[in-house]
């Protein structure tokens, strides 16, 4: 009882012993947080001793590989120049960086190989309807993605092979696929291993989960032996092969072949991908869409696979990224892809210079890195997209 | 309110026979494990049947094998005259005339509450979009929540939810409906809303299995109690002399731990 009178909350002492709240209490704000760029430096960096020796290791390591890299690409680089004399030492200039002029001399040859000059349009008309259909699917508030579906698998694709390969009933002169090559290539073998490898995928992790004893047997023995072997031997055996089994007359073109290749091996992969996202929806969803009498296609494509597939996206992504990588791969058959077009381009006598290779592999690079740092990118907007309807 | 507007149909549609489910002598087995043990169950046209029984006696099992989501492996279940065998078509001519409530509500995450309605009868019953948009509006008042249309189910209590379930099955108008413990994934205040929207269902008159351990529901609703324990089926009796006189020793037992 005495203890109570040192109480010094007077509401408490007047009322019975049993609380009743008898006011709302107004809302507060949140209390401040540790914010500013002080505060993230000291939180973020020097927290802890391990964390003050992380931070100067890196630091250190920056100072060290950062300057001569930038000295290399931007201070000492040469912009202009015609032929390889603008890229040599000289009195004049003792320091010579990346030979810039070189790339931009032979960004032609990069883009198309050597796709007939005055046909080249038509590669940047692909490259057009590409890059919208892309922005079309990978906005995912777009106005009518359905549309989007039928133009990005159906009509963008059927559009492109005409404007490519040409149709001289329409005026477009033939162009042979010997004679595409550099980023072209590179972008077509990419999007069609990617196109192709997702239904693929998708097909053969349903089969893999199949109850059909013969439907699994095959995807699981394809899949593993897919997996099991190098993307080399299996454009080995599309090129080589392939040809054994089939009449001349009917053996598809090189670049097909490489192109059934790549989309084989990535649907090998995606299907992987895309079990792991079957596997993570509930029984309970099959088995409401089940008893709503919708059949097995129904209810995967209505039900399961929306929901597998969004919760794959980012795995999707990187298998994306690992294929683009792969693609410098159909060199090795005979196909001119954007690394082989620099490689032919690097050993052009009119450009040789002892910085001429570093120039072209480091083009490659920074094109190779705008690629998949921006799919990377993509796929981390995509994670916080579904992370947040999650929390709906 | 708007009387004249023209109503689709949504009466539940006439069973073709006087019998809705009728098994016959049906076992299971989950492996070595035998789940069901010699079922004889008639269910007939109207009639409201509870199921209970302890944890694990085969309930579940057993109104499963009624839309084949779990499939019998001897004895016969014909429901509404068609007899469930390995034919898919038949499995799925069954399927659209039964519907189902879960316990852990399954609804769709991807899709809005309107969605959930009008999927199946878009889908498997043809329907215009109008058409099954107006349907589901109209169950959607029926289980007063039609101010939720637009939500996904994840912004829905789990009441809600549950109501949106039984909506979704009463959309297909189904003849027969199967329920799965409805309520026993509910918080309490919510068990009501559920229960109130079942009752209202026997009312139109329904033909509902439904397995629950909702004693008062039982009382109310039911025409029969089925008790199972350990896979068979150990007493049927009405509600009144269940309660008030159960025979065997085990439902003696089960009643006396669950009416505490
Ligand atoms: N898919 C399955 N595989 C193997 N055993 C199963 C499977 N499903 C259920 N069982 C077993 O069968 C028995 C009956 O299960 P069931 O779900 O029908 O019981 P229940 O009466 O519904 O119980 P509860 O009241 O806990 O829901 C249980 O012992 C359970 O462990
Ligand atoms: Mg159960």
């Amino acid at each position: 009882m005495s203890d109570m009178a040192t109480t010094t909350d007077t509401r408490l002492m007047a009322g019975p012993p049993s609380f009743v709240q008898t006011r709302p209490l107004d809302p507060l704000p949140p209390p401040m947080k540790d914010s500013g760029a002080i505060g993230w430096v000291r939180q973020n960096l020097f927290s802890s001793p391990l964390n003050i020796a992380l931070t100067l290791v890196c630091a250190l390591l920056i100072a060290w590989v950062v300057p001569p890299i930038i000295k290399f690409m931007l201070i000492d680089a040469v912009w202009d120049g015609a032929s390889r004399a603008d890229c040599v030492v000289q009195p004049d200039r003792p320091q010579v960086g990346a030979c810039w002029a070189f790339v931009i001399d032979r960004i032609g040859f990069f883009t198309y190989g050597f796709y007939p000059i005055d046909q080249r349009w038509r590669v940047d008309v692909f490259f057009a309807l590409l890059a919208f259909g892309v922005g079309w699917m990978a906005w995912l508030d777009a106005p009518r993605r359905d549309l989007g579906v039928i133009y990005f698998f159906i009509v963008m694709p059927v559009l492109s092979v005409i404007l490519l390969l040409g149709l001289p009933a329409i005026r477009l002169p033939s162009v042979s696929t010997e004679q595409w090559g550099g980023v072209l290539v590179t972008i077509v073998v990419a999007t069609v291993g990617i196109v192709a490898s997702l239904p693929l995928g998708i097909l053969l992790a349903l089969g893999r989960r199949s109850e059909m004893p013969a439907v699994r047997m095959f995807s699981i023995i394809f899949i593993e032996f897919v997996r099991g072997v190098p993307l080399i031997t299996v454009l080995f055996m599309a090129s080589v092969m392939l040809p054994l089994f089939v009449p001349d007359a009917w053996s598809p073109d090189k670049l097909l072949r490489a192109l059934i290749g790549v989309a084989l091996f990535s649907a090998a992969y995606m299907a992987e991908v895309v079990r792991a996202g079957l596997q993570a929806i509930p029984k309970g969803q099959y088995e409401a869409a089940m008893a709503l009498g919708l059949g097995y296609w129904r209810m995967m494509i209505l039900i399961v696979l929306p929901q597998a597939l969004k919760i794959t996206i980012p795995n999707i992504v990187n298998n994306t990224i690992g294929l683009f990588k792969d693609t410098t791969l159909v060199f090795i058959v005979g196909i001119f892809d954007f690394l082989k077009s620099i490689e032919v381009g690097r050993i052009d006598p009119n450009w040789a210079t002892p910085v001429t290779s570093t120039t072209g592999y480091a083009f490659a690079a920074v094109f190779y890195f705008i690629f998949c740092y921006s799919m990377s990118r993509y796929a981390r907007y995509v994670e916080f997209r579904v992370a947040a309807g999650d929390r709906r | 309110m708007d009387q004249q507007a023209p109503k689709p149909e949504l009466k539940p549609a006439p069973l073709r026979t006087g019998v809705a489910v009728d098994m016959v002598g049906v076992h299971k087995w989950f492996g070595e494990f035998h789940v069901l043990r010699d079922i004889n169950l008639r269910v007939t046209r109207g009639e409201r049947i509870v199921i209970c029984g302890p944890s694990g006696s085969g309930k579940s099992t057993m109104i499963r094998c009624i839309n084949r989501l779990e499939e019998h492996q001897q004895g016969k279940i014909v429901v509404d005259g068609v007899e469930l065998t390995n034919d898919l078509k038949r499995i799925d001519e069954v399927r659209r005339e039964v519907g189902m409530v879960f316990q852990h509500f399954n609804l769709f995450p991807h899709l809005t509450v309107l969605e959930n309605l009008t999927l199946a009868p878009i889908w498997v019953r043809k329907m215009s979009k109008r058409q099954a948009e107006e349907v589901a509006l109209h169950y959607l008042k029926r289980v007063k929540i039609p101010e939720q249309a637009g939500k996904y189910p994840g912004q829905l209590s789990g009441g809600q939810q549950q109501r949106v379930a039984i909506a979704r099955a009463l959309c297909m108008s189904p003849k027969i409906m199967l329920f799965d413990e409805p309520t026993s994934a509910l918080d309490p205040e919510m068990v009501k809303e559920v229960l109130d929207t079942m009752v209202h269902l026997a009312d139109d008159g329904m033909t509902m299995l439904c397995v629950t351990h909702e004693m008062g529901f039982a009382r109310q609703v039911a025409n029969r109690i089925v008790f199972m324990d350990a896979g068979q089926i150990v007493e049927v009796n009405a509600p009144e002399p269940f309660f008030a006189n159960p025979q065997h020793e085990r439902t003696k037992l089960f009643l006396s731990q669950i009416l505490h």
